[in-house]
């Protein structure tokens, strides 16, 4: 039973404050060196979308250039397109960063993404009942979540999501649990389907039709090679994004634990919600920093690359507070998390929320 | 912004099919990481730098769309400063049709941009060009008398306008150029206004006994320069274009200098204008977005706590201070989320 550290409400404020103070000082000090990182990231990733799409074009250099193109759709997906949505570039003035406009290469809509994650995600996290994240509408992921014989196929749901990963994200605002349970109608959404319905036509046609017809002859090789990056981007992205809120030892809210929640308490539960993975610097560009997902929650629209110098700041308040900092490396974390999707197909015995009063001392 | 209207020509992408695969970036983000130019957006290479007086640096642009102005026209300037863009307006000092685009800026204390520029300006920086804009222009066959009145910085797009109407063959007519200066050395194109055929320029001195023209404008300085002008020109501070329709009612002008940016003390007090719905309100000191949603707007909003950018609209002009963390912020056409920012004094807000 993961314990639940209790705050004053003096003492949640005093909190609060001081993670302000970390944002602040960031924010007070980006500049140059943050614009030129991320335009160092954009420049990579193109150029290898360019020279991995170059080589599929001929059978024998198909492994690097399907390689190329994979992590080319990683960067663009998570360390730039994530990243620069969530605004983390605006204070730039620059067209191409900002994060109202960019749209991304996946099949998700990014004005979706935007309201789906930047609104719903991030300021509802880990609340059950709110947080669509928590399952995405087809997995059990929290106790809290009513078991009903569906989930037996927990695992099996899992690993399709993984697979299919970028149509999962796409048909995100779909909602289409609710559309399932009969709480609303696929006609409500039909806007929201056309949208989808075009970003995704756009990029078949670009990755499973355009490319490999230009390469004539070979058009096999580059429509199994576009296949298989988007594949290994899925799992990836997949992989890094379930370790975010899912391992062992983080936490679900109800709803009103999380109404009228102050600054301090609002940190509190993207902290307890959340969980990091540890690596080289090459492993947190790679994840788009979100392995950072514990600073990343606290600070969505500072620059993720800022997320690294911050995190023993950060690691320093939650110790001196008495709050966990659950980090771990990739595959320890991931293996808690396949083990929690396949205890949840089961049915579980309902264990309680923590109780208000555990997280606000009287 | 680098972009603000698409009004210049621009060479069309061939293909729906090459828009597809450089979907869904876009080829010019593509080409622009070779070279910043290799776009269809409107920019140009610092090819040269000149700081010819004390107190103004000249840069000639060469932009890789033409820039295609009227005499008398500006551009928005885009210059990235410390990994910010920041976009001011400057008269193009060059005449029509010249290729190469020549701006003359004025260093003023405390300014942003003008510092930098001056300071830092070289060879080889990009800057964003917008379309040309405004109405201080030439009518299509100028008058034969011209008197063109400029004060300080307000040299630039008479300038522009002197040298055309001096490289122009078939117009025969008198021009009188007089350039308000405090001391002799701030005036910038002194040598070049004297070398323009058919071009008479005078010198007015506010600090200075050197000059051709004593103080500050009256009826004998016109006088001197152009008894009976057909048409009369003036760019320069608010006081300078006043002083002239005092005289010459009818005058073209334009005012150039800055408004300074008067910030009070307290959240509340003057006017929100939202610009893109034609609504003004009082300002109450409450947050851009509770103060458009009383005034009966609607725009997109989340989590109303700063967190989400779902709000952010651009800020055309004013101060808002954030209310999470209390900074200030004046810049002109600065992105803000409306949630937490609080307007103080006037505000312009495009929403």
């Amino acid at each position: 039973m993961t314990h639940t550290p209790a705050l004053t409400p003096a003492q949640l404020e005093e909190f609060g404050r001081e993670l302000d103070a970390i944002r602040e000082k960031v924010v007070a000090d980006l500049g140059r060196a943050d614009v030129d990182y991320i335009r160092t990231v954009v420049k990579a990733q193109r150029g290898m979308e360019v020279a991995g799409r170059a080589l599929l074009m001929f059978p024998l250099t198909w492994l690097p250039g399907t390689a190329l193109l994979s992590v080319s759709k990683i960067l663009d997906n998570m360390e730039i397109g994530h990243n620069v949505m969530h605004g983390q570039y605006e204070w730039t003035g620059d067209p191409a960063l900002s994060g109202q406009t960019f749209e991304w290469d996946t099949a998700c809509p990014a004005n979706q993404w935007r309201h789906s994650h930047n609104f719903t995600h991030h300021t509802y996290t880990n609340i059950v009942g709110m947080d669509r994240d928590i399952g995405y509408g087809i997995l059990r992921m929290s106790d809290d979540q009513s078991w009903r014989p569906y989930y037996l196929g927990n695992p099996v749901y899992a690993l399709l999501l993984m697979v299919l990963f970028q149509y999962g994200v796409a048909l995100h605002e779909l909602e289409t649990e609710r559309i399932a349970s009969g709480e609303i109608t696929l006609g409500d959404k039909r806007e929201v389907l056309q949208e989808i319905w075009r970003k995704t036509r756009r990029q078949v046609l670009k990755d499973y039709v355009a490319f490999p017809l230009l390469a004539g002859p070979f058009a096999p090789f580059v429509f199994t090679g576009n296949m298989t990056a988007n594949l290994v981007r899925n799992i990836w992205a997949f992989s890094i994004i379930f370790c975010g809120h899912f391992p062992e030892g983080t936490q679900e809210f109800s709803i009103e634990q999380s109404r009228n929640e102050t600054r301090g308490q609002w940190y509190y539960r993207q902290i307890l919600g959340s969980a990091n993975l540890t690596g080289g610097k090459l492993f947190h560009i790679l994840s788009g920093n979100l392995s950072h997902q514990i600073e990343h929650h606290l600070f969505p629209d500072i620059p993720a690359r800022r997320y690294a110098e911050i995190a023993p700041q950060v690691r320093e308040i939650c110790q001196r507070y008495g709050l966990p900092y659950n980090a771990g490396p990739l595959p320890k974390q991931f293996a808690t998390v396949v083990r929690k999707i396949v205890r949840l197909g089961l049915p579980t015995r309902r264990s309680p929320l923590p109780a208000v009063a555990a997280r606000v001392a009287a | 912004m680098f972009t603000q209207t698409y009004a210049l020509p621009r060479p069309r992408i061939p293909g729906r099919l090459l828009a597809l695969l450089a979907g869904p970036h876009g080829v010019d983000r593509y080409t622009e990481l070779v070279d910043p130019m290799w776009t269809t957006e409107n920019r140009a290479t610092v090819v040269r730098v000149q700081r010819s007086t004390p107190r103004s640096v000249t840069l000639w642009l060469r932009p890789n769309h033409p820039a295609r102005f009227r005499a008398g026209q500006y551009l928005n300037v885009t210059v990235e400063i410390d990994g910010r863009r920041h976009t001011r307006c400057y008269s193009p000092a060059n005449a029509e049709g010249v290729p190469m685009i020549e701006l003359t800026i004025a260093r003023h204390d405390g300014r942003t941009v003008s510092e930098y520029l001056f300071r830092s300006a070289r060879p080889g920086i990009t800057l964003g060009l917008s379309a040309p804009a405004g109405d201080f222009v030439l009518p299509a066959k100028p008058p034969p008398r011209l008197l063109l009145i400029a004060g300080g910085s307000g040299i630039t797009p008479v300038m522009s306008m002197a040298r055309t109407l001096a490289d122009d063959d078939r117009y025969d007519g008198d021009v009188a150029v007089v350039h308000y200066v405090r001391t002799l050395d701030d005036a910038c194109y002194r040598r070049q206004l004297r070398m323009l055929p058919g071009i008479r320029a005078l010198h007015a001195c506010t600090r200075d006994t050197r000059g051709d023209l004593p103080g500050h404008l009256d009826e004998r300085h016109l006088a001197r320069a152009m008894p009976d002008p057909d048409a009369v020109y003036v760019c320069g501070p608010t006081a300078l274009v006043d002083a002239v329709r005092r005289h010459h009612p009818t005058a073209v002008a334009e005012s150039f200098a800055p408004a300074p940016l008067v910030i009070p003390d307290t959240p509340g007090g003057g006017r929100i204008t939202f610009s893109d719905s034609g609504v003004e309100a009082e300002n109450d000191g409450r947050t851009l977005l509770d103060q458009a949603e009383s005034a009966g707007l609607r725009p997109a909003s989340g989590c109303r706590m700063g967190i989400c950018h779902t709000c952010t609209r651009r800020k055309v002009h004013g101060a808002v201070r954030n209310v999470t963390t209390g900074a200030l912020s004046t810049e002109y056409d600065e992105a803000v989320q409306i949630c937490v920012s609080a307007p103080v004094g006037d505000v312009e807000i495009a929403l």
